[in-house]
């Protein structure tokens, strides 16, 4: 049927992001030589930091274990970023819906008894609940009053973040303990474990992943607002109701980030803290684009960002060196992955035919 | 006229990637000259202007003036040589007078101040720019007050600021972009007249349009381009339309529609009363009432911005009307949105097709089910099924001759003409009771236009009423069985075809009474 075989389109899509990964580690790699006390200690640093990164994710025990765990938390707000994207919207309010889920979930894990089986999904439930409602404020913003959803998800931000520290320090704050934290959920409600600390939330994750991608390029709603992403003009014309299309994927995407919150509490440490929020919600912006907004590819970027952030430690540690060379790296990817022409220039790469229209969040009023 | 050539293309070619856009152009251009520059779209008349105006660099090829090479980087170094354009989307801001707008960018300044700093920190000197305008205006006959906003002003004055703007800053040669896009008849004519009087005072002119009838009444010489290629000169003398259209198209076309006589039935569309803001928030379609039977065609005859366009948003369920109502075979539809509507049998083909017609970056079989994707056979439940909707593309493709690669070719890559095809397929691919055409033939090639007013036409015959609206007066007194012309928001006149003339519609579109 096309011209270009699944595997060519396939290279073809990994290509800018493999380059950009590259050229990040070797411009990182050039800051820890200038920045070093000569540049064979630098270089030396180089080796053991990047080593470091490598040996802590993924080849020392338990490295694997804790990259998923991290994996499964980035894959969900990464989703939550994608979705809104493929409808013309740029969702900054993943780190607040997750902080919601989290919360709502997490009191139902704590407060409503259920038997074993249904628990876990019960809070999970009430987790997409807690976040799509943080979703759904900015989208109906959005669609109905034209506000701004980049500003609205920002505030918002805050605002989760500042109900959840009130939650833990006032009305949940457990009795029996010192520290600022709720109860622990009961036990039926909790995720089990497969290896260390890897729980089954990476099932989970997963699942969500294949419903995502099944929802947006294989059912009528995704064609709906794919279709308002590219054209809301046009989807208008065409008898889609964008506004519609606005609050359905805000409110998605709110619900998938609230799974992700809320998988956090069930899967590790089983209580709310004050100093729960990891930033995953950031960094999810990030995992979208490095993917492409394609939910499949989210799995192997969240999968990246996994490693920077839990070889990141070892980098610092064995090498000496400041964690935030990892923030650096991570910029300098997400750089050369939404802006492309630097890589084709720096590899002499043909220039792609002019794409048109690919879904764009819209700038201020659009 | 003297015959000393002021600019001399010789060999230009530019290539784009996998398109060679113009191939070896030749053309001179003599002094007081209007040569008419013709071609479907994506012939490469734009490309060759561009290399004109500085905004392409040529591959090969050069550009003589005045008989020494031209090279340039930027429209700025055309402006400096003389060359001055005409769009045809003026670049005049509205809140701005006539001299604010003309000494946009080469401002003059006066003060005590010496050189550069007086230049970049004295007053700025309208009095002395506007009195420099009057001379102009005078040198040329063109009659323009300099304090006046653009704004306040009618189109066609307009675009003698743009004209004088142009003039201000030296130019020798004009280009004029598809200038009668915006002007009624009446307008164009004077449109006409200005350009004879440039002439005599030694500028020339390259006129760029789609319009046969003008050319052939205008332009000293007319130069075809095809494919990127000069496929020939001729004069106004040596041709007819049937010739140049001939060149356009590279075969022969049937310019004069074939139909039989409309047989009108039962009232299908019948607008009521109705009036409806534009996005401003201002009355655009004031208090107005039509009535569309089923296997007739009413065309809408107007000057583009007379309320046509929200018109029709508001009949297709787009825009919400302030009054009035709207019904559709008996039903009222005037709160309707647009999926109810084309539900119940209206098909639309937009005037703007890159902004509502279809998604650039979707394949044609996607685009064929824009509106129709979420019924069966396309869609069981809330699933796609692709394999219905790809064979109902590729039968389209086939009816509708869309020349493309492929059905999963991305609808934005096709010619203005085939992207067409396409909406038309969509549109008129299931049972219809009304079809509103607005600009249907808008930028599309003299083939393809052929190809789209049968199908109109075959639609009436089938007992559709179809609404039409063009700003091209020929489309509407070919195709029409009665024509109703639009004037500031409202149809101050419907009249039968036999007694609508060019020239009793050119006057009603100004506005002045019957």
């Amino acid at each position: 049927m096309n011209d270009n075989s699944l595997l060519q389109r396939i290279g073809r899509a990994l290509l800018i992001p493999t380059l950009a990964i590259i050229t990040s580690l070797i411009i990182g790699a050039l800051i820890i030589i200038i920045t070093a006390e000569s540049p064979l200690i630098g270089l030396t640093k180089v080796g053991i930091g990047y080593w470091g990164i490598i040996d802590g994710a993924l080849l020392s025990r338990n490295g694997i274990p804790n990259t998923l765990v991290a994996t499964i938390p980035l894959i969900l707000t990464g989703l939550a970023v994608a979705i809104p994207f493929h409808a013309g919207l740029f969702n900054i309010g993943a780190e607040g819906q997750f902080m919601m889920g989290a919360l709502i979930g997490t009191l139902v894990g704590i407060y409503v008894p259920l038997p074993v089986g249904i628990h876990p999904l019960a809070v999970l439930l009430f987790g997409f609940i807690g976040g799509a409602l943080w979703g759904l404020i900015p989208g109906l913003l959005r669609a109905y009053m034209g506000a701004h959803e980049v500003i609205n998800t920002i505030m918002l931000n805050f605002i989760a973040i500042a109900i959840v520290n009130y939650a833990v320090r006032q009305p949940f704050k457990a009795e029996n303990t010192s520290s600022v934290q709720t109860l622990p959920i009961q036990e039926s409600a909790e995720l089990f474990r497969l290896v260390g600390r890897l729980h089954v939330g990476i099932f989970v994750a997963l699942i969500l992943v294949a419903l995502c991608y099944f929802f947006l390029f294989r059912t009528t709603w995704g064609f709906a607002l794919r279709t308002t992403g590219h054209n809301p003009d046009a989807a208008h014309y065409a008898g889609i109701n964008p506004k519609h299309q606005f609050v359905i994927s805000m409110t998605l995407a709110g619900g998938l980030a609230g799974v992700a919150g809320v998988m956090e509490v069930q899967g590790l440490n089983h209580t709310l803290t004050e100093s729960f929020n990891a930033g995953y919600g950031f960094d999810a912006i990030a995992v979208s684009l490095l993917a492409l907004n394609n939910p499949i590819a989210i799995i192997p970027a969240a999968f990246i960002f996994a490693i920077l952030r839990i070889g990141g430690d070892f980098l610092q540690i064995r090498a000496n060196l400041s964690v935030h060379i990892v923030s650096i790296l991570q910029a300098l990817i997400l750089l050369f992955v939404s802006a492309p022409m630097i890589i084709r220039y720096l590899y002499r790469l043909p220039k792609k035919a002019k794409k048109q229209d690919a879904p764009i969040a819209r700038g201020w009023g659009g | 006229m003297s015959q000393s050539p002021i600019l001399e293309i010789r060999g230009l070619t530019k290539r784009f990637p996998g398109v060679l856009a113009n191939d070896a152009v030749d053309l001179t251009l003599n002094k007081g000259e209007i040569i008419a520059l013709l071609g479907e779209n994506g012939a490469g008349k734009t490309t060759l202007m561009n290399m004109l105006y500085g905004l392409y660099q040529p591959d090969e090829g050069e550009i003589l003036f005045n008989g020494s090479p031209l090279v340039m980087d930027s429209p700025n170094d055309a402006i400096a040589a003389g060359i001055g354009m005409v769009h045809q989307h003026f670049m005049l801001i509205p809140v701005m007078t006539v001299t604010e707008n003309i000494m946009l960018g080469v401002e003059q300044t006066r003060g005590p101040l010496p050189g550069l700093l007086g230049k970049y920190f004295g007053r700025i000197d309208r009095r002395s720019v506007a009195k420099e305008i009057k001379e102009l205006s005078q040198k040329y006959n063109l009659s323009l007050n300099p304090d006046d906003y653009i704004k306040d002003l009618p189109v066609g004055i307009q675009q003698r600021a743009e004209i004088i703007k142009a003039l201000y800053r030296g130019a020798e040669i004009l280009i004029l972009d598809e200038p009668t896009a915006v002007l009624t008849p009446q307008e164009a004519e004077e449109l006409f007249t200005i350009m004879k009087r440039l002439t005599n005072q030694g500028v020339s002119i390259i006129f760029i349009t789609h319009k046969l009838k003008e050319v052939l009444r205008i332009a000293d010489r007319i130069a075809v381009l095809h494919r990127g290629r000069l496929v020939g000169t001729t004069s106004p003398a040596e041709a007819d339309e049937a010739k140049l259209a001939e060149m356009m198209v590279g075969r022969q076309v049937i310019l004069k529609v074939n139909k039989k006589p409309a047989k009108p039935q039962a009232p299908i569309l019948q607008v009521t009363n109705l009036s409806v803001n534009d996005d401003r928030g201002q009355t655009s379609v004031n208090n107005t009432s039509l009535t569309v039977h089923a296997g007739e065609i009413l065309g809408i005859a107007g000057v583009q911005g007379n309320g046509q366009r929200e018109l029709i948003e508001s009949i297709t369920g787009l825009r919400l009307p302030t009054q009035g109502s709207i019904s559709l075979n008996g039903h009222d539809i005037t709160t309707l949105s647009p999926r109810p509507i084309t539900e119940m049998g209206v098909a639309h083909i937009p005037e703007d097709r890159e902004k509502h017609g279809f998604i650039h970056s979707y394949t044609i079989a996607d685009n064929l089910v824009l509106n129709q994707y979420y019924q069966p056979p396309y869609a069981q439940g809330a699933r796609l099924q692709f394999e219905n909707i790809d064979k109902h593309a590729q039968k389209m493709v086939d009816a509708f001759d869309v020349r493309t690669p492929s059905i999963y070719t991305p609808t934005g890559t096709l010619s203005g003409g085939n992207k067409q095809k396409v909406i038309i397929a969509r549109e008129l691919s299931r049972p219809l009771k009304l079809l509103i055409a607005n600009q249907p033939t808008r930028g599309v090639d003299v083939g393809s236009i052929e190809f789209i007013h049968n199908q109109i036409i075959a639609q009436r015959d089938e007992g559709v009423a179809v609404l039409l609206i063009s700003a091209e007066l020929d489309e509407i007194l070919n195709l029409a069985d009665r024509v109703a012309v639009m004037f500031d928001g409202q149809i101050i006149k419907t009249l039968p075809i036999a007694e609508a003339t060019r020239e009793r519609i050119g006057l009603l579109m100004a506005g002045s009474s019957d």
